[in-house]
This record gives C-alpha cells, structure tokens and sequence, in this order.
C-alpha cells in the first residue's frame, strides 16, 4: 500500500512513482530511467517517433480518444511556420483528477513527453496550459521545467542534438471551456477562452494561425514508455482497439476511492468490487458516470457487463471519455445530482452559441423546479426537446455534455423525476 | 456569365436549385443568389463570420451535423437543403432559446417593426412558448454618445462588438461574463462617446438591443417612408437612406454601396438632418418686393436678363444638385460669359473609417464640391463658409445667388446689380436688394444628383413634398435658359441632367439609368477608353 491506495490488479506504468517526492527531482527521475526515451527519440528523427506512436495505437486521453500518432501526423512535414506543440493541462471536467496526479508526482515524466511530441511535429516552443486553481501543481511544474532548462533537456540545443524546444507553462483563469482545444488556444493568445469554428483544424490553423498539436497531459506522459520500450510492448497491455494503460479516476460512492492504472477493457464491476473495495456497507449501486460528467450515466445494469475501453464503454452505452468513473449508490438523488452537473455546465457554458447559452440555464431552471417538487410530466418532454435541440448544433460539445446526463438519467431513471414530480418526495437522497 | 466549366467556380444545388458560384463562396450568399434567404444574426457582410447565432445552419447531403451557411463553403456537386425538416428544426430550435430570456416588450420597443427577432419568429418559431421560468434581466445601460443598450432584448451576436473592434478599429465595447450571464458592456465610462463611427452598431443589431437616443419612442418603424438618398454633409456622398413621417424627415441609415461607403455611414451625417425639416421657408416668388406666380414672374426675370449687358457673376452653394449647378453654368454662358463662385465649409480634418478606408467623413462639408471643380466654379470665402463676398458685392451687371444663404453678407450686398435673382430655400438678409427671389427646394424635395469626392455621380430621390410653390432650381433656371438659347425648359430631373450632360464633358453620355441607384464615375476627360 503506497500512494493513497493501489492495488495488485493495476499495471502502474505511468503511475509507477506517484507517492515518491524524490520522483519530482530531475536528480530522482533520472534514477528512475528519465530522459533516456528523450535521448532515444532524437536519435530516431521526428517522423520514426510519429511512426512508433502511431503503431503503438495510443488514443488521446483528454476525452476523445483519437489516436495521438495519427494526429501528430497532420502536422505539415516540412515546417514553413512556427509549429506549436500545445499540453493540455486544463484538467476540469467533473470527476477528473489524473492530470494534477501526473503533474505533481511526475512533472519529468510530463515534460519529457511534451519535448519527444514537440520534437515529432517539429515544434519548437511547446506550451503546457494548466488549469488556473492547479496552484501546488504549476510550482512543482514549474521548478521541473527550470531544471529540465538547467540541465539542457529544453531549450536551445537539447541533449546537444542541435533542436530547440522551449518549454512554457501558462496558467489559465480556471475556466472549463479552456480545456477544449481551439477554446485553450484562444485563451493562450489572451483571448476570451471562446472554442473557435473548425475548418481550419489546429494542424492547418491553430495557435497564432500556426500549425498546432493539442494534446492531453496523459497521453504525453504515455510517450516516453512507448519511444522507449516500442509499440509492442505498449500493445501488451488494453485492447487492439484501445490499447495500452490508462489512470482511471474513481469518486463516489466506494470504499477506495481515487486513481487507479490499469489496462484498458478491464472488467467495470472487477474495478469496482475489488479494486476500489465495493460498495459502502449496506449499499448498493444504482449507477455509473463511466468517463466524466458530460458522458451518459449507466445504470446497475448496463455496469454489469461492461469493459473499460473505448469501444467496450461504447457499446454499453456511453463514453469512456477520460475515464473519470463516477459511481453512484442507492442513496443518490438523481435530479439533484443531474441538475447540479447541468448548473456546472450553464456556469462554464462560453455563451457563444445560442443553443447552449440559453438552452443550459434553462435546462438547469427546469430540473431546479423539478427538483423543488414544482415540476410536470411535460417538463420531462420538453428537457428531452430541449436538449435534443442542444446537441450537434454548436461550435465545441459542451452543449452536448449538458445533454447526455439530462437524456440519459430521464431514460433510465424516469420513475425517480416522475416520483419527485408525483409527490415531491426524494428518492435514496440519504 | 460564370463559365461553368472554369476551375474558379462550382456548381452545387440549393433547394433543388443549381447555382454557379464564384469558388470560396459560402453556402449563405450562394444561397442569397439563389434568390433564397437563411435567416442569420451574427453573420454580417461586412463583418467577420463567428458562426455563434446558429440560426443559418443547413442541411448538407453527406455532412453528419447541420453545417451553418455563414462559413462553410461551397464545393462542387455539393446538395444544400435549406428547407428541410432538420433545417426548420433548427431554427424553430435556436428561435426558442432565444426567446427564453427575451422581455417581448415589442409594443415598447424601437426596433419593433424592423426587428429580425420579430420577423424569424412570426415566420418560423412555435406558436406557443414553452418558458415557464423567471428571465434573467440585466436592465438598460446608457453606453454614451447616441447608443443606449436593453441587455436583455440582446440575442448575443456580438456584431456591435466586431464593428468596434474590425471596422472602426476602436475597441470600445465587449462581451463579459459567460453562459447566459454573457452582456454587452463598455471599457470605460465614456463608452462611446466620442467615437465617430459608433452610431453605425445601432443599425446592424438586428433586434431592439442597441437603440438611438436621438430616434427613441420618435416613430415606430412601419410609420416611416424610406427614400434612398445620398448624405449631404460631406463630399463623400455615402448612400443613405431618408426615414420620414409626416413630412419631416425623421433619421438617416446609410444604404450599402460597397463603392462608397460600405454598410457605414458616419455620425456627424447621420444626426445632421434636422435643418432638412426647416419651417422657414421661400414658399412664392416675390418681384420687387410683391408676391408673384411662376409665370409672370420668370417672364419678368427673363426681359430683365436680356435687358441686361455685360458679364454674369454669380454664387453657388455646394449643396446645389448637378443639375442647377448646370443650369447655373448654362445661364452664365448664354448671358455672354461671367465668374461663378461658390463657398463651403471645410473640417479641419478628415475623419476615416479604418476598417473601410474607401469611408472617410472629408474635409468638404457639403455634398457637391467636386461637380463644382469639374464646371470650373471658383471657391471664395474661409473655412466657415464665410467672407469672400466683395468679388460679388458691388457688381453691377446680372448677379445671380443660387442656394447660398448670405448669412455674413454686407447691408449693400447686389444693391448695385441691375438684376439681382436670388434662387434659394431660406429668406437671407441679403435677400431685400433682390430684384427677384425665387424659391427653391432642397435636396430631399427634388430628384437629382450630386457628384462625390470620388467623382461618381449619385442619384437622389425626392422624399418630402415643398412648401408653398418652391420648385426645383433646375427647373426655374432651366425654364430662363430654354428661353434665351431655344427649346425645350426641362421638366424632370432626367431631362434637366441631360441638357448639363451636353455641356459639362465629364457628364457626357451618362444617364440617370447608367447611375442607377448606387452611381457610376464620372468621365475622365483626358481619357480615351470608350464603351
């Protein structure tokens, strides 16, 4: 037992040191095999680490899961522009809690990922956006990177190779939007953090009109294992669809609560059974948020069955998003926690479009009346509408993050808003 | 036409519609051609495209998601459906979120009438609304200079915004806050004031949400006449538009003309409208003193100009048409030959417009200084439009004031002329050593034409009936001319800028069909190039 709780079933790759301040050291991450994977990437040249990547099959683990190597490879092969390597480090969606872990266990592990990606896509200022309250965080980044720069790992002439690569770490003013790509991007440029409209992708236009990769903190953290040890022995862990480990944040309703490396399609029930020590005492599981709290909620059922991969997750219904399982027992209340994932949305909708800055307050208002006991039977149809009417028809998803919560819990958990509408009792609120 | 087969174009179809466009085009004004209109807020012409509003998006046979109009563009074979289930959906959709915070106090609002949340609603959106929640309220805000802003009538599409911060280039609005929360606001205190461009944000909000203080609660809009026009108060000649009731004209709007003044208008021209409503007025001709009709009094004029020997002078105001500047030309010639003068007040400055440069408020303040360049007029007096006089004061031959109101002119001014004619609209001092006073109309009475800084020559249109018996200059001065060198007096605008274009080389050949409604150049006398 180490770093709040580990356990036996977990294949620690990415997690390995957390828990081990000395790991935070450039002096101590070196002890523990850092910055060789660097060394190995500029010795294999930029588009054979792409290749390595690529084949490896890593999918990003912001929350889309597309497939990192295939991304790099959107990026112009022979720069006429400035290319911008971009971290995205504006962990905020609801449940989540890996990236912070990466960052404050293991900045070296970050970095060195962010300078093999950077040097991939032939960028040679690399940007690590972190979240605006990840206060202890961006210090221990910070200090990481001084060192990194100390000791040649960034800037002019790394490891005497002849690239540049700087390393910036900017600090955001907390806002969720900042966390989607183009939205990160315009808050980098000291814009308001407003997703922009694509065409043009980040690779054609993205930072400054520049050709841009955005990546999450944990896939650049997966990076060096990969360069390192090679595709195969990365594809020794998940699935041939999604491949590799991936930090699973759980909160909620377990005896264990917290993060958890393991490969990806391992069993839902098995991660919460054993790995996070069941249920409370006497409870039992009325559902789970498999992927943060814009993905749709999986009742007990659909739980039993359903594997932790991208596709897996997919075809029990839902996403595995960032895998930020939220796990809800019996006690829960459902409006009252739908409507406050929706509040969360309407405050950190940007206001852009008209769908979602209007549809999630009032999608919020509806579920608050309802939640009071002051709602109708039509108010479930007209949520379902509503909310119809808000995916797919704007600029970034967030629109739709307030959709699949509203959409799934009335499908699923329709006799707890009729109950509170019928009677104005709660149903399980402990 | 559009050859079909070049690689700059693209042919796709539009509600079953095929359209040939220039490659580049977007779906929206593909459409626009098409004769087919996508309702839109943030999308502006002369503005950038943030595609926010949602409303334009369209159905695109092969695309997973509705595509909106505004910034996706066309390619080739491409099916656009415009009026598909989907598609109404979606504005039947994005029209109820907007309504879920909107006030619908239309029977207060300016806008009401004109207003493109009124008009996408009652065309598209549910019949009944399905908001039973409290709106959010943000109240009114004076945003300084004409503007005043109602936040909550606000449907977000930041055009204010974007011509602050794009076409005037002085950022001095924003949007703060987010989600729902999200409000139009100033930097500063001052706001707008002071910015020359600003009244412009009042004109593209396309609901009730940026309203002019000088128009509020003035008229409603489907009261309102609209005349297109060309704005008097500079030499830049932006296309405007006339907005009267009840003969008074009640405000100005530009009118797009991508030549001259865009979609822009500045707002020293726009709130300088009040003296076309002038109630003092020339309303009969007067021969010495004693009222007279037409008739009799031009025949007067006439035996009296003929009696006459010797040089003409005479004094033009630059807000003259072409065509009684013509008239004033021809006269002078057929009298034997003389000087014509004119006066304008000059700005210490230009005013440009930095996201449109074609745009600049000029330094010439009045409409038609570049027709009197072009007919060799002589400019007298200062910046203020004042002294200069004594060329004119003491002459003693046919002295002829068209339009120039004299204001500063000497107790003795054309007490020595032997036939003084004072053509104008206002009564002058001056006016009593007339021998013949004969009312004129002003620009917004009449048809005719101005040429601008930029030499094109732009019609107006008459909008407000003249007081009493005053006629267009053109056509008394016309009427004179037609008598002493034969033919035909001119009785319409057209046939008066006819008779000037035979004269005036730089007109010649143009009509009032080549000039149209958004003008065309004038000749260029040394040129060679013909049509």
């Amino acid at each position: 037992m180490a770093y709040p709780y580990t356990h036996e079933k977990e294949v620690r790759i990415l997690s390995k040191y957390f828990g081990e301040p000395e790991a935070r050291t450039l002096e101590g991450w070196k002890a523990r095999g850092g910055y060789k994977s660097l060394a190995k990437a500029l010795e294999m040249g930029p588009d054979q680490v792409t290749e390595v990547v690529k084949e490896s099959g890593l999918r990003g683990r912001g929350g889309a899961g597309f497939p990192a190597g295939v991304k790099w490879s959107f990026m112009p092969k022979e720069p006429t522009k400035p290319h911008y390597l971009l971290c995205n480090a504006d962990e905020s969606e609801p449940g989540t809690f890996k990236d912070r872990e990466l960052l404050r266990w293991t900045p070296h592990q970050v970095i060195e990922g962010v300078l093999i990606a950077a040097y991939a896509i032939r960028s040679e200022h690399a940007y690590i956006y972190c979240r605006g309250e990840f206060f202890e965080t961006t210090q221990i980044l910070a200090r990481a990177v001084e060192e990194a720069y100390e000791a040649g790992l960034a800037g002019e002439d790394v490891m005497g190779s002849g690239v540049t690569m700087d390393v910036t770490v900017h600090v955001g003013g907390g806002a969720y939007i900042c966390g989607e790509e183009t939205g990160l991007m315009n808050s980098l440029e000291g814009r308001r953090g407003q997703p922009r409209v694509k065409p043009p992708f980040p690779a054609q236009a993205g930072y400054r009109g520049m050709p841009s990769t955005v990546n999450n903190v944990e896939t650049l953290a997966s990076v060096p294992f990969i360069v390192e040890n090679g595709a195969e022995a990365y594809r020794e862990y998940g699935t041939e669809e999604s491949p590799g480990t991936k930090l699973f944040c759980v909160s909620g309703h377990v005896q264990k609560p917290g993060n958890f490396e393991l490969p990806l399609g391992f069993p839902m029930m098995e991660l919460l059974d054993e790995v996070c020590g069941g249920m409370h005492e006497g409870r039992t599981l009325k559902g789970v948020i498999p992927g943060g709290s814009s993905v749709p909620i999986l009742n007990a059922q659909e739980c039993q069955d359903c594997e932790l991969s991208y596709e897996g997750v997919a075809k029990a219904g839902s996403q595995l998003g960032c895998a930020s399982v939220i796990v809800m027992d019996d006690s829960t209340d459902m409006v009252k926690q739908v409507r406050r994932m929706v509040g969360f949305y309407a405050h950190e909708s940007c206001g852009q479009c008209t769908p979602c800055r209007e549809g999630s307050s009032w999608v919020e208002k509806i579920l608050r009346r309802i939640e009071d006991g002051r709602g109708t039977e039509e108010d479930l149809d007209t949520l379902m509408e509503v909310t119809t009417q808000m995916t797919g028809t704007t600029i970034c998803v967030l629109s739709d993050s307030v959709a699949a919560p509203v959409q799934s819990s009335i499908e699923k958990f329709r006799e707890e808003y009729l109950t509170r509408i019928r009677t104005g009792e709660k149903v399980g609120a402990a | 036409m559009a050859d079909q087969q070049s690689p700059q174009t693209v042919t796709l179809t539009i509600d079953g519609q095929e359209v040939t466009v220039p490659k580049g085009t977007t779906i929206l004004k593909a459409a626009e051609r098409a004769g087919i209109k996508i309702p839109h807020y943030c999308f502006h012409p002369g503005l950038s495209s943030p595609a926010m509003c949602r409303l334009c998006l369209v159905e695109v046979e092969g695309a997973p998601k509705l595509l909106p109009s505004c910034t996706t563009t066309v390619s080739d074979g491409q099916v656009v459906l415009t009026d598909s289930e989907a598609a109404r959906a979606q504005r039947t959709g994005v029209l109820e979120f907007y309504l879920v915070n909107h006030p619908l106090d239309c029977p207060i609002c300016d806008q009401s009438g004109e207003c493109k949340l009124q008009d996408f609603v009652f065309a598209e959106g549910r019949e009944h609304g399905r908001g039973k929640e409290p709106k959010r309220v943000f109240g009114r805000d004076d945003f300084g200079g004409d503007v005043l802003f109602y936040g909550d009538r606000c449907v977000m599409c930041t055009r204010c915004v974007r011509f602050m911060r794009e076409v005037a280039e002085d950022e001095r609005l924003t949007v703060v806050e987010r989600g729902n929360r999200s409000v139009i606001d100033t930097f500063f205190e001052e706001g707008l004031e002071g910015s020359p461009f600003a009244g412009n944000i009042v004109d593209i909000c396309p609901v009730g949400a940026l309203v002019s203080k000088d128009f509020l609660y003035k008229a409603r809009a489907w009261d309102l006449d609209h005349t297109p026009s060309v704005c008097p108060s500079c030499s830049q000649g932006c296309n405007i538009q006339l907005h009267i009731r009840d003969n008074l004209v009640q405000r100005l709007k530009p009118r797009e003309n991508l030549e001259v003044n865009g979609w822009w208008m500045c707002d020293f021209g726009r709130h300088n409208y009040e003296w076309m409503n002038r109630g003092d007025r020339l309303e009969v001709p007067m021969v010495g003193g004693e009222a007279m009709g037409w008739p009799e009094a031009l025949e007067t004029a006439l035996a009296r100009l003929k009696e006459v020997q010797g040089p003409v002078k005479a004094l033009v105001s630059p807000h003259a048409s072409n065509e009684e500047m013509g008239m004033v030309d021809g006269l002078v010639e057929a009298l034997g030959g003389g000087e014509v003068f004119y006066r304008s007040p000059r700005a210490q400055d230009e005013v440009p417009l930095p996201g449109f440069p074609t745009l600049v408020r000029r330094r010439d303040l009045a409409p038609n200084v570049k027709a009197a360049e072009i007919m060799g007029f002589q400019r007298i007096g200062d910046d203020e439009a004042r002294g200069g006089l004594e060329a004119l004061q003491d002459h003693e031959g046919i002295l002829l004031v068209v339009g120039d109101e004299l204001a500063d002119a000497a107790e003795e001014f054309g007490s020595r002329a032997q036939g003084f004619l004072y053509v104008g609209q206002y009564p002058a001092p001056a006016m009593k050593n007339a021998d013949f006073v004969l009312p004129s109309t002003t620009f917004t009475e009449q048809e005719g034409s101005y040429t601008n800084v930029q030499g094109r020559i732009q019609r107006f249109w008459q909008g407000t009936r003249a007081p009493g018996a005053a006629r267009p200059g053109w056509m008394v001065l016309g009427a004179l001319l037609a008598e002493l060198t034969g033919g035909d007096a001119p009785v319409r605008a057209h046939e008066a800028f006819a008779r000037v274009a035979e004269r005036v080389s730089e007109f010649s050949g143009i009509t009032y069909r080549d000039m149209g409604t958004r003008g065309t150049p004038v000749q260029e006398p040394a040129s060679l190039s013909g049509d």
